[in-house]
């Protein structure tokens, strides 16, 4: 990126000039360039991007660079959100190589290291590769941590490529080819200094200069390369990740409860300084006050569980007015139930509606004839699961936008802004508040069904052996072969399930079953007290199915054992 | 009560009757948690009112803005009818024709704002025909909703007109009534013979403005988002009852009138009879908001030059919506009043002066406290800086001169600016911008005199032809002329003496004329070569000095003295004295509000958690994060490490690599059990916080994987 095109030449034009001199002008003229680029707004942004990812390697010149950028953003005024991912482009990579001059060169590099082999699998590889190492003996990467503490804490990915490196050479079983990749990383991070390579000559990193043809051909292969790199990551079906599961790990999944009671012990890292947020946020309450009176309904965003601060504004702010919370994150809320809770609580109106629209319609009639009615809305999670539909978000937004509703709200999820468009916008009539908090979703997540806790599996077992004993003993001999059928695929990741022929073969072998039916009779038990699901595969055949983890499978085979 | 539940996801509070205050007003939030409580509530008055002005202003610009649209709206209405009215008997000619009188009205793609056009378009409309319906496509989504909502507002606005007594007739909800067209049908019938019956009798009612048959309008506010199938359907039908029902149809249509071909095919738009309506476009809207709101002394309250283009922006990049447009003004005004103390003085002159007499001394500390004072101070003799900085009264005074300087300024600023902007708006390739809104944000930045544009402006300035100039100097005084300035008057003389001089030359042109003519005429004498050198000589000579003609002259005295003016008025605002108090200069604030960037702001915590909390151990150099940093950034990043599925069980191993680095591990392995399952806890939490954020999602594709949910950046 050079100055003659930041000083801008109408087109879109991308020159390369190394580094040191990118940050030259950027020090130098700023301002300038800042200037210019409100001239062209059309053009600058994309040339904001190029120009991150090139000086991203220098942090202070980053925020400078950053700050311009957002500076800029209101001058050059493109879409945020688009723009929000387009910013960080240059960081993506910045935890792999931090304080490194050349990070541009080498992450093309990296990108477009041998043609013909893609560079995403590579990509999504190694690191697993790498994180497969301390596991494998822990211990001893305990002990390598102690000795180069200082240098890991700061850089983990370095750490853990110098742990790879360090196995390698301990003779492990890993591919040469990804070895031989960690092994030029590793070269690599003792010879950068300055500079860039070309990709094709890897070897010859630290030796010559960069020409500004080949930088070009450089950032161009890049460029298509991250597209290509897209599709080619998701195109393939085929998963290149190690294949270790948590059945493996010593300790499992914790529950809800072990799990809450040792975040209990855990404390809670930079209390002083979050508490600090907070306050900052809370100077701002009467302020949200006198806006939600004039007319405009808040937003809140940012990092951070936001239920805490809003509960706090609603018991300093709202107690002698009537309020409503909804709490977007609970797994079953709907409109309809919003909506119900405004009908019947707030409005004492007892009766049915026949549609969400009716009962808006009757809501909005309610408040339009009684300007003394005010009502406070609350409303956490509004990007939630079950809230986030455009039907919702309408009525939501409808609602919103009445005069004595006044709606504050709390977003999360990266993608909320998408959910509105102009109309809903004006209907809402937003006004955005940053409050970051680093306060840990506590209740948010609670409901969540999350994939390292352990949901419903003690449940799950204790219905599984009640529904059963119920049944007779040749249904309950049915079910085991299918549970000891599935146990001994559980290592098989794409197995399917068992065909139905198969399993009527199997039953009859076991004299469980005489005929077809009555085995179809019994699968028709199980499926209504949902022990079993099947599906049909690509070639038309049944394949049936327990939807219980192995964990609990193994449990209950156990505990039928002990039974017999 | 608390808000946490697992049966529940919604809360009511209501406080006892007695406890609830009925309503809180809107000042006590204004001045609450300030420690300036002084001016507080009249500043929040002024504010009010000011804001109410606005708004009833630009209110009264959309109106007539829309002024055209609706006339010829409305006499298009008349004249469908009159024909329906004059066919009625021909039945036989009308069965023929079954074409539905349709307007197709481009309101352009600033949805939001067509909210206040249809509004006044059916406030417009009931002069003609109480029958209005207005149809959302939202509240459409099939052909039988359609009717539903068409029945119910067609027959609500019939009470209107039928008198409270007939109940019985009223009260037939619409639920009992068969939705068809049919009824409506009926149901018209019913109502026109009745108030027909009604104006014949003695009652004279509000029905009696309305003609006999009044037509049914009929209004798609956003026909592009309805489904084809419905207005297929709805138009096929309604064209079968066009003889009984004189129906209107009006399409609010935001891209082109094309559409209409498009969404219907041609079998269809057959039935349609379509006139095509074009309403004024949105740029023009702004363009009308700006100069009756800004560029004008009638409100006292202003926008800086950033402030002013982020407004500009957020209208050109992102929506055309001049309703949002005075949407972030109101937000201007709000914060302004909020924030700034001194915004009491904010109002009209007269007013002003009074209010300075009667500032605490704490408020005339903060006029001494503003940076622009501090540099009129400093520019003042030292007796009178301790005045100033130490007498109040004297302070006062001060600050009433000054005012009434800032209000001056601004008087002249405007005029001035709208002469300049008569020269350059026609320039080629306009170095300083077409509108009036970019010469005026380019003024407001900084002196413009200064920058590279006005010069090649001026250069351009200084080669138009004389017709031109004489207009735009005739348009230049005009406009001073009609300033309420008093200084701009000698300008105004000035300018007039430049149009009499231009006249002047154009006697004299016809006089040099001749004299040209007659040398050459001298040429054509016959002479020898030597003369005839010498003479060609002389003439080139006599060319090459005399460059300039009077008529060039002239003109470069014109545009040197609309540079003189622009160099006298046109300084920007930021220049002069207290305008912190008249000006809202923090765009920041606005841009945050208004364009907020959220995933920016995750994006940053993620990745810099340092910005937000200050604390040294999370401080490190260049993009890299400190092991310390909170757990959910730790494993953000190390997520940004994988490709499109991550395995829980790796991720999990680095994360404990990663943070027990930091945690001095201890030999003993008693207590790393403990550590470790902790570990597992904090990891557990920040992959599903991750999850809530969308970052990441649980796959089916692999036992304990999950699947990234982001590419590249963020």
């Amino acid at each position: 990126m050079r100055r003659l095109s930041g000083k801008g030449c109408g087109a879109l034009e991308v020159k390369f000039v190394p580094d040191e001199e990118v940050l030259k002008h950027i020090a130098d003229d700023a301002g300038i360039k800042l200037q210019k680029d409100k001239a062209q707004p059309s053009v600058s942004v994309k040339r904001f991007v190029k120009k991150l990812e090139n000086i991203s390697d220098d942090e202070p010149q980053e925020i400078l660079e950053e700050k311009d950028y957002v500076a800029a953003l209101g001058i050059c005024a493109q879409d945020p959100v688009g723009n929000g991912s387009s910013v960080s482009g240059g960081e993506v990579y910045s935890f792999k190589t931090p304080k490194r001059s050349s990070r541009l060169a080498e992450l093309a590099s990296e990108l477009a290291q041998t043609p013909g082999q893609s560079a995403a699998p590579d990509h999504s590889k190694c690191p697993d590769k790498t994180t497969k190492a301390p596991q494998s003996s822990q211990r001893s990467s305990r002990v390598q941590q102690r000795n180069k503490k200082e240098f890991m804490s700061t850089t983990p990915y370095r750490l853990r490529n110098r742990l790879t490196v360090h196995y390698l050479e301990s003779g492990s079983e890993y591919s040469s080819s990804c070895s031989e990749e960690d092994e030029e990383n590793q070269k690599e991070d003792n010879t950068v200094s300055s500079g860039q390579k070309t990709p094709e000559k890897m070897k010859a990193a630290s030796t010559l200069p960069p020409s500004s043809t080949l930088a070009k051909k450089n950032k161009e292969s890049k460029m298509s390369n991250l597209v290509e790199e897209y599709f080619e990551a998701h195109s393939s079906s085929k998963v290149l990740t190690s294949d270790r599961t948590l059945q493996k790990l010593r300790r499992r999944r914790l529950s809800q409860q072990t799990l809450r009671d040792l975040l209990k012990k855990a404390p809670l890292a930079y209390a002083a300084e979050i508490t600090e947020l907070n306050q900052l946020h809370e100077s701002l309450f009467s302020k949200w006050m006198l806006q939600l009176h004039l007319g405009f309904n808040i937003v809140l965003y940012g990092l951070g569980s936001k239920r805490d601060l809003l509960e706090k504004f609603r018991t300093s702010l709202l107690q002698d007015s009537v309020h409503l919370v909804v709490n977007g994150y609970f797994p079953s809320i709907t409109v309809r139930s919003i909506l119900n809770s405004i009908t019947e609580e707030v409005l004492d109106h007892i009766g049915t509606f026949r549609s969400p629209l009716d009962q808006l319609d009757f809501i909005i009639e309610r408040f339009k004839e009684d300007s003394s009615l005010e009502l406070y809305v609350l409303i956490h999670n509004l990007d939630s699961q079950m809230l986030r539909g455009e039907r919702s978000q309408q009525i939501l937004a409808q609602l919103s936008s009445l005069p004595h509703i006044y709606l504050i709200a709390s977003v999360d999820h990266i993608n909320a802004p998408l959910m509105w468009d102009q109309a809903k916008l004006s209907l809402y009539n937003w006004l955005w508040y940053e409050t970051t908090t680093f306060s840990p979703y506590v209740e948010e997540t609670s409901y969540e069904n999350s994939l390292l806790v352990q949901q419903s599996g003690s449940l799950a077992l204790s219905s599984l052996t009640h529904v059963l004993r119920s049944l007779t003993l040749n249904a309950r001999g049915i079910f085991r072969l299918l549970a000891q059928y599935q146990l001994e695929n559980k290592d098989n990741p794409s197995y399917p399930g068992l065909s139905f022929q198969d399993f009527y073969q199997q039953c009859r072998e076991a004299f469980l079953v005489n005929s077809d039916l009555t085995l179809r009779a019994q699968l028709t038990e199980f499926r209504d007290h949902k022990l079993i699901r099947t599906k049909r595969g690509a070639d038309g055949v049944e394949y049936l199915l327990i939807p219980v983890d192995d964990s609990t499978l193994t449990d209950f085979l156990d505990k039928e054992d002990e039974d017999v | 009560m608390s808000t946490c539940s697992v049966s529940k996801g919604c809360f009511v509070f209501k406080p006892s009757p007695k406890k609830r205050r009925v309503s809180q007003k809107t000042a006590v939030h204004f001045s609450e948690g300030k420690n300036d409580l002084e001016d507080s509530e009249l500043r929040f008055y002024t504010c009010q009112s000011l804001w109410n002005q606005i708004k009833l202003e630009t209110e009264q610009i959309q109106e007539d803005l829309n002024k055209q649209l609706l006339d010829n709206l409305v006499s298009f209405l008349g004249r469908s009818h009159s024909e329906f009215q004059g066919k009625t008997t021909d039945w036989t000619c009308r069965m023929k024709s079954r074409e539905i009188p349709t307007a197709a009205l481009v309101l352009g793609v600033n949805v939001t704002d067509h909210e206040l056009t249809f509004r006044n378009l059916s406030e417009a409309l009931q002069n003609i025909t109480p029958y209005i319906a207005l149809l959302e496509a939202k509240d459409c989504p099939g052909i039988k909703n359609l009717m539903q909502k068409l029945m119910g507002q067609l027959m609500n606005c019939s009470t209107d007109v039928v008198s409270l007594e007939d109940d019985d007739y009223v009260q037939v909800s619409q639920n009992r009534i068969r939705c068809s067209m049919k009824s409506v049908v009926d149901w018209y019938e019913s109502v026109t013979k009745k108030t027909d019956s009604e104006t014949l009798s003695k009652k004279r009612t509000s029905s009696a403005k309305h003609q006999q048959s009044p037509p049914v309008v009929v209004i798609f506010k956003d026909m592009e988002s309805f489904t084809t199938k419905v207005l297929q359907d709805f138009i096929v039908i309604s064209s079968q009852h066009i003889r009984e029902l004189p129906l209107v149809l009006i399409f609010g249509i935001a891209t082109s009138p094309m559409i209409i071909h498009s969404l219907l095919p041609h079998s269809v738009s057959s039935l349609l009879c379509i006139e095509l309506f074009q309403s004024f476009s949105c740029k023009e809207h702004l363009s009308t908001i700006i100069d009756k709101l800004l560029l004008t002394s009638r409100f006292p309250f202003k926008l800086g030059e950033k402030v002013l283009q982020v407004l500009i922006n957020i209208f050109l990049y992102h929506d055309f919506s001049v309703w949002n447009f005075i949407r972030g003004f109101q937000l201007c005004i709000v914060e302004h009043f909020y924030s700034e103390p001194l915004s009491v003085l904010c109002c009209q002159l007269t007013d002003a002066k009074k209010r300075v007499n009667s500032l605490s001394h704490e408020q005339c500390e903060n006029v001494r406290r503003l940076p622009s004072f501090r540099r009129y101070v400093e520019r003042q003799e030292a007796e009178k800086q301790i005045a100033l900085l130490t007498a109040d009264s004297f302070l006062k005074e001060t600050t009433q001169k000054l005012l009434e300087d800032l209000h001056v300024y601004h008087e002249n600023y405007v005029s001035v600016l709208k002469c300049l902007h008569v020269f350059t708006c026609s320039l080629p390739k306009y170095p300083l911008g077409k509108q009036i809104r970019e010469l005026h944000c380019a003024c407001l930045e900084n002196r413009v005199w200064e920058t590279e544009d006005y010069e090649t402006s001026l250069q351009l300035a200084r080669m138009l032809n004389k017709s031109d100039l004489e207009t735009m100097l005739q348009q230049c005084v005009e406009i001073l002329v009609s300033s309420s300035g008093n200084e701009l008057d000698k300008a105004v003389e000035k300018l007039k003496e430049f149009l009499t001089q231009f006249q002047k030359l154009e006697a004299e042109a016809f006089q040099e004329q001749d004299v040209s003519v007659s040398s050459q005429k001298e040429l054509q004498k016959k002479t020898d070569l030597y003369h005839l050198q010498k003479t060609l000589l002389e003439l080139k000579d006599s060319r090459r000095s005399k460059k300039l003609t009077k008529f060039e002259m002239l003109r470069f005295e014109v545009v040197d003295y609309i540079d003189s003016l622009v160099r006298r008025y046109l300084v920007p605002a930021d220049h002069k004295t207290l305008h912190e108090i008249v000006y809202f200069n923090t765009a920041s604030v606005l841009r945050g509000h208004l364009n907020a960037a959220p995933r920016i702001a995750l994006h940053t915590a993620l990745n810099n958690p340092y910005s937000y909390l200050k604390n040294q151990a999370l401080k490190c150099d260049s993009g890299s994060i400190s092991s310390k940093a909170p757990d959910i950034c730790i494993v953000y990043k190390l997520h940004l490490e994988c490709g499109r599925l991550i395995n829980l069980v790796d991720w999990l191993e680095a994360f404990s690599t990663v943070v027990t680095a930091v945690d001095e591990p201890n030999a003993d392995a008693a207590s790393s059990d403990q550590v470790d399952d902790i570990i597992h806890a904090r990891f557990i939490r920040a992959v599903s916080e991750l999850e809530l954020l969308g970052f990441i999602k649980p796959s089916k594709q692999k036992t304990d994987h999950v699947a990234r949910l982001t590419w590249g950046g963020c």
